[in-house]
């Protein structure tokens, strides 16, 4: 390792070695004095390095309970990725069928029972803000498990490793194959291989199409190359980062690409579940030989790099949490088979509070592992996202589905009639957000004498309310004329719509009555 | 000053500048970062070739595509006519008449005039249609039809226009100016009979007169107007040229008659038709049912 190379470089005779390259400035007898402390090293500089060379990851196979959570989530979150289009809930004929579905055409958002339309973004918003809290409760409290087993790149790499095992092997076979010279059967190994990754990454593309448009006969257009050509781009796309992402940029992604783990690295702290080595009790590691001859001086590390090797990210948790771990506790159980074949606890690497790691290292009893979940700042975000959440049902349950807005027309503002009488014109938004067609009533209330019709009804029907009738899920935009007698004067009045039906839902829309003299 | 250290826990070389104590790591970026930047370099190169990119004195250069916006929006265009093509072959086939009967096409039909009026007409009708009563340009949201206010006569006076000279279709009428014909008390008296037709004013026997001589041939007894001339209703409350006596007596002094082009020659049949549907949806348009009053227009019932 770096670090250390430098620091025994710098502990043996505290200068740079001759040949290597020195800044005048900072190692010149000058440079060192002032600002800085003597406790420093000295200042030198490492070989010029533009970038970092990517490192193949080959984890190994490794079976644990971690291991089969593992498998189980992936199960579980691929199987609500690619089943969720085809579920079906019915909403009368009005409406599409599909539980899920985001109509953009149409610029509705269904979601099982619910429907939002784009003025009532604020649900959306709302959920945003509640995977957001969502994330930071998870983790105060469990650490990066988002990161570690529900994560979309975690979830495909995973699958992704799998391929690369079996195609090439596992482990150690990879490595060779790796480093043979490229001859048929690398190449055809290579070609099989990335078809897979291929396969994958169009079966992902193309599943997420689906959630915008009728699972059922997007297939069947698909496939007949009757689709939107939005939709062959979007899989084109999505096969493409799919295949990229997952089969080569893996843990690139985690370390250099997303923003989450230097957010999350900043939210642990030392009472945040993290997956940790405990150095207190493996170093200084030695093997079990080592360690039978002098029992004293040895920890339980014996040092087999088997948590290296199954690394999905191909990092060394015995280094401590660092940004590239994300925390998905294979090391775990990579550690407690060792431990459990040469006979010592298990353990030594676990999930574990720091808090709880210095407590044990004094000999002390763990706490309670509820203790680490349940802690002032863990309840404090529970209850803030429970809230928001309750406010969200809330506001749903309460929304009501008939509203209407009103713009009147200022130019002109009003109109006189030949009859004398005075007449406005009024745009009127009547929204139906049943999925069902429905009849409203418009009604004029506050300005006595005032008769209405429509550019639908005819002027001879004028009334003081009219019944429109609004399609299903509908906006229905109706010109209204508002006339009344002669020398009635400029005022506010209000429309009020009302659904004839057994909901009798009613909403009011105040505006104005201009008339000549109203400046 | 660059202090460049390597910082112990990372072993990575700072970036050399300290800011009250703290210092940035110069992490050496992964290798792929560097080729998606080369390859977003090699990207730029390719796209100053294929598209404009370099402003000249004159304009861009022109890319070896030969893309440019105004392109596009030509090609845009094109595509929206033709989508439209079938509503305007609808619109070109359906007898005016019939327009009303189909909700749908006669809501295309006003969304298209819409858009027509906007470009042909707001010049002096006015963006709301509202019109000018000091230039006399009629309002056409109101009830008030010089013409006739039905989708036919609408469609008739947009291609034949007003008092275009030469056009023998053309809408067409005179008032003769009064000028020097009346002493002052008969020009009052005159204006009180004409204001007392909508009751705003008493009326004498020496207007009425003056009225029954002068003006009922055309603007009717009772000052019901007659379409057929242009001849404004005098009983109803709207004032093409202001209702002021000084305006009245202006008007009958020295008339101002207005003037529109005929738009046949200028616009096409489906245009006008669009046009004709808007101005007829502004809130005053007449039914055929009103208009079979009046022998003079037909209305072909013949589908």
């Amino acid at each position: 390792m770096k670090h250390r190379d430098g620091s025994d470089r710098i502990g043996e005779d505290g200068i740079a070695k001759p040949g290597d390259p020195v800044s005048s400035a900072v190692a010149g007898p000058d440079a060192t004095g002032e600002r800085h402390e003597p406790h420093e090293p000295p200042r030198e500089h490492l070989p010029a390095k533009l970038f970092e060379k990517g490192k193949q990851v080959h984890n190994k196979r490794i079976d644990g309970p971690f291991r089969r959570f593992k498998w189980a989530m992936m199960i579980v979150t691929l199987a609500i990725y690619y089943i969720t289009p085809w579920l079906r809930w019915d909403r009368g004929p009005y409406a599409p069928d599909q539980a899920v579905l985001i109509d953009l055409a149409n610029r509705r958002f269904y979601m099982f029972g619910i429907e939002i339309w784009p003025h009532e973004f604020y649900f959306v918003a709302g959920l945003l803000i509640m995977a957001g809290l969502g994330l930071f409760l998870v983790t105060s409290a469990v650490g990066r498990a988002w990161c570690g087993y529900a994560c979309p790149q975690t979830v495909w790499t995973d699958l992704f490793q799998h391929v690369d095992r079996f195609v090439d092997g596992d482990r150690n076979a990879r490595i060779r194959l790796d480093a043979a010279p490229w001859g048929a059967k690398k190449v055809a190994r290579r070609g099989f291989k990335w078809s897979l990754y291929l396969a994958i990454g169009f079966v992902t593309g193309g599943a997420w199409i689906l959630y915008f448009a009728d699972a059922p006969t997007l297939f069947g257009d698909f496939f007949a190359g009757e689709a939107a050509f939005v939709a062959y781009v979007t899989v084109a796309i999505l096969t493409f980062t799919t295949f990229a992402l997952g089969g080569f940029m893996r843990e690139q992604v985690c370390i250099y690409m997303c923003p989450w783990p230097r957010i999350q690295t900043a939210m642990l702290d030392e009472k945040s579940l993290v997956v940790t080595y405990k150095d207190w009790r493996g170093e200084p590691r030695g093997s079990v030989k080592k360690a039978q001859k002098d029992p004293e001086h040895f920890g339980d590390c014996i040092d087999c790099n088997l948590c290296v090797a199954v690394c999905p990210t191909g990092i060394d948790i015995r280094e401590g949490p660092q940004v590239g771990c994300i925390t998905c506790a294979l090391c775990i159980d990579a550690c407690d088979k060792v431990m459990a074949d040469i006979g010592r606890p298990r353990g030594l690497i676990d999930y574990a509070t720091l808090d709880d790691c210095e407590r044990e290292a004094r000999g002390e009893e763990p706490r309670p592992i509820w203790k680490a979940l349940l802690r002032p700042r863990t309840i404090a975000y529970f209850l803030i996202w429970g809230s928001i959440g309750l406010a969200l049902l809330f506001a749903l349950g309460v929304r009501s589905h008939t509203e209407v807005t009103v713009s009147p027309d200022r130019n002109p503002p009003f109109m006189l009639m030949s009859d004398g009488s005075v007449r406005n014109s009024y745009t009127l938004r009547l929204r139906n957000m049943e999925s069902r067609p429905r009849d409203m009533e418009i009604a004029i209330e506050g300005l006595p004498g005032a008769m209405m019709w429509s550019d639908t009804i005819r002027r001879s029907d004028a009334a003081a309310r009219q019944t429109v009738t609004v399609a299903a899920d509908q906006i229905e935009t109706v010109r209204g004329y508002v006339m009344v007698p002669e020398g009635t004067r400029a005022q506010d009045f209000v429309f009020r719509v009302t659904s004839l039906d057994e909901q009798r839902e009613t909403d009011t829309a105040e505006t104005r009555f201009s008339a000549p003299g109203d400046e | 000053m660059v202090n460049k250290r390597i910082d112990e826990a990372t072993g990575t070389e700072t970036v050399g500048h300290e800011w009250d104590g703290i210092e940035e790591l110069d992490t050496p970026m992964p290798r792929w970062w560097l080729w998606t930047f080369y390859a977003t370099i090699a990207w730029s190169l390719v796209y100053v070739v294929l598209y404009p990119a370099w402003p000249m004195v004159e304009k861009a250069t022109d890319g070896v595509l030969g893309w440019s916006s105004r392109g596009q929006l030509a090609e845009e265009m094109s595509v929206a006519d033709l989508a439209q093509a079938g509503v305007r072959e609808r619109l070109s086939r359906i007898p005016i008449e019939r327009l009303p009967d189909d909700s749908a096409l006669m809501a295309q039909a006003v969304a298209g005039g819409a858009a027509a009026f906007k470009v042909n007409c707001v010049q002096c009708h006015g963006s709301g249609a509202a019109g000018s009563q000091t230039l006399g340009y009629p309002n056409l949201n109101d009830d008030a039809w010089l013409w006739g206010g039905d989708l036919r006569a609408i469609e008739y006076t947009l291609v034949h226009g007003i008092r275009q000279a030469g056009h023998d279709a053309t809408r067409t009428s005179l008032m003769p100016p009064f000028a020097g014909v009346f002493t002052p008390q008969q020009m009052d008296a005159l204006v009180d009979h004409v204001l007392s037709l909508s009751g705003k004013a008493e009326s004498g026997p020496v207007g009425a007169q003056i009225y029954a001589d002068n003006c009922a041939l055309c603007h009717g007894p009772q000052g019901g107007g007659n379409r057929e001339l242009g001849a404004p209703r005098l009983n109803d409350a709207i004032w093409l040229r202001g209702g002021s006596r000084e305006a009245i007596a202006r008007q009958v002094i020295d008339p101002k008659l207005g003037m529109m082009p005929g738009w046949g020659e200028r616009l096409d049949p489906v245009t006008i038709k669009m046009l004709a549907a808007y101005v007829h949806s502004l809130g005053g348009g007449e039914d055929f049912l009103e208009v079979a009053e009046n022998p003079a227009i037909q209305v072909d019932e013949t589908p």
